[in-house]
């Protein structure tokens, strides 16, 4: 890669986002706004050969794509309302500021309007990862394992709904702030957890997709450094992603969190979250993502397994459960009561979400009741939870971890 | 931009359905307002446009017409056998999808356990 590549792939990456972000709220149009965005960074591989790169590259990226806009729109549009579509493009002021002066950032519109949930939760998370983080609809269709014609229409379908539903391009007014604050935290995490824990395929970790969304909150956090859950959702990530080279063996096999090299645990990850974390939950307006961190975070400041504070984690869980009604919630509590208070204590809550029923068919729920009888010694029906998981499981390790399982007390 | 609101429940109304009066007519005779009275004044103190809007006879008036080449084909009843039926409808003009959420969810069959379903009216 040439000098001249390597600055227009670090301006693609850095700059992205805000040139469609810009051009969207400029022309109302988000095909030309792509598309336009598409041909500036094509530009700028031949003319920053040629002319140098520029001072601010995202400045030069934006006007480029804006007087490719205004071509466009002038040759295809003659009516008297379209012309003057074209004369408001042109004003001078329309420019977003690069400073720091308070003004929104067209970005954080973008995530918001992305994230609207007026539109599919597939559409959103598709609609993200093209428009504010540059991915093209085949490394989308790829992540998501779906055909490319799939996912070019499931995103065609998310921008025509906005376009014809009348979705606002815009930060949320204050009364809606929150809840849709939510919503994008929502999509965000999701997209983290699709990479981190993959719902489907051979492949259990997909680092393109946990690296986009850890991106996407450090730029959330950015836009809205006011809101502490923000901080806790990138806390979060940072605090998984830091064990990933860990939660994986030579063989692709998952490693249980206790049995995991700590030593290949990241900690400048790890550091950052906490610090991150701290400084979030100090606004006092602690939400489920800072007491998902405060629970990572657990994990992360215990240098052995035995470490673990887990009378601190069944609390932490405890408080969710409070937030976030949620038998996940309560099986995890479950999880950290065994740990704190031996597996019987821990049996006797699993034993009761499974009674809840809202559980029936989730592989963790039968794993960990498995887990939880092997260590009672309890081996056949150990066998008989781990087989039932078995069936569960979605991914080929955690097949192959249940099935080591299941032969270790089958033996 | 103007907004169909589709008011769909599982329950009929009560009482065979009153004839539909224009939105800005007073009080009923009998002094009592219709259930969507507060709606309509909330709103429009809110900007939103209430275009036309009425409350329908039960779905057993209903009367579906299809074609077949020179055909008339008449069937009674609703187009779809479901559940949910349309109870009425508002044709309401304002801001954004936001703006018609909002004036759906306060609407009275929304806060009864009823759906409402929004869609954008096409504009040429």
């Amino acid at each position: 890669m040439t000098d001249i590549q390597a600055a227009v792939a670090d301006a693609f990456r850095q700059e992205w986002g805000r040139v469609v972000a810009t051009l969207i709220r400029m022309t109302g149009d988000w095909d030309l706004a792509e598309e336009c965005a598409q041909e500036a960074f094509a530009t700028a591989l031949t003319r920053w050969g040629s002319d140098g790169v520029p001072d601010r590259p995202g400045a030069w990226l934006t006007t480029t794509a804006r007087n490719r806009a205004l071509d466009r729109l002038r040759r295809s549009k003659t009516e008297a309302a379209k012309l003057q579509e074209v004369a408001a493009l042109s004003g001078p002021d329309e420019l977003p500021d690069y400073g720091d002066s308070g003004v929104t950032d067209d970005r954080l519109r973008l995530m918001f309007t992305c994230c609207h949930p007026a539109l599919t939760l597939e559409g959103r998370v598709a609609l993200t990862l093209r428009t504010l983080a540059g991915l093209t609809t085949a490394e989308i269709a790829k992540a998501f394992l779906v055909p490319e014609a799939t996912m070019a229409k499931r995103l065609t379908r998310a921008k025509h709904k906005i376009r014809d539903a009348g979705i606002p391009y815009r930060v949320p007014p204050a009364h809606l702030l929150p809840e849709r604050t939510g919503g994008v935290l929502a999509v965000l995490y999701l997209l983290f957890n699709e990479g981190y824990a993959a719902s489907a395929g051979d492949d259990l970790l997909r680092p393109d997709l946990t690296g986009e969304a850890i991106r996407l909150a450090r730029l959330l956090t950015r836009l809205m450094p006011d809101e502490p859950e923000a901080a806790g959702l990138l806390a979060l990530m940072l605090l998984q992603d830091a064990r990933k080279a860990a939660r994986l063996d030579d063989d692709g096999d998952l490693v249980s969190l206790e049995d995991q090299d700590r030593s290949r645990w990241d900690s400048a990850e790890i550091a950052e979250g906490i610090t991150l974390l701290a400084a979030a939950l100090r606004r006092q307006r602690a939400g489920p993502y800072q007491l998902q961190a405060a629970i990572a975070a657990c994990h992360g400041e215990a240098a052995t397994a035995a470490d673990t504070d887990w009378q601190q984690i069944a609390l932490l869980y405890g408080e969710l459960r409070r937030i976030v009604p949620s038998a996940v919630v309560e099986l995890n509590r479950a999880v950290a009561v065994a740990m704190a208070d031996g597996p019987a204590a821990g049996l006797t809550l699993v034993d009761n979400v499974a009674a809840g029923g809202e559980l029936a068919g989730y592989y963790l729920l039968s794993a960990t009741r498995a887990d939880l009888l092997r260590r009672l010694d309890r081996r056949q029906e150990a066998a008989d939870s781990y087989r039932t998981a078995l069936v569960l499981a979605a991914t080929e390790p955690e097949r192959r971890y249940l099935s080591r399982r299941l032969a270790e007390v089958s033996s | 931009m103007r907004y169909l609101l589709l008011m769909c429940g599982q329950v009929e109304a009560p009482e065979p359905a009153v004839v539909p009066e224009p939105r800005h007519a007073s009080a009923s005779s009998d002094g009592e307002e219709p259930c969507w009275m507060p709606w309509t004044r909330e709103m429009e103190a809110r900007g939103v446009i209430l275009h036309d809007g009425a409350q329908l006879q039960p779905v057993a008036t209903a009367t579906t017409v299809r074609t077949s080449g020179d055909d008339i084909l008449v069937a009674d009843g609703p187009f779809a056998e479901t559940k949910e039926v349309i109870l009425g409808y508002d044709v309401i003009e304002c801001a954004d999808l936001d703006e018609a959420i909002f004036a759906a969810s306060r609407h009275p069959v929304a806060r009864d356990g009823g759906v409402v379903e929004i869609r954008p009216i096409l504009a040429y």
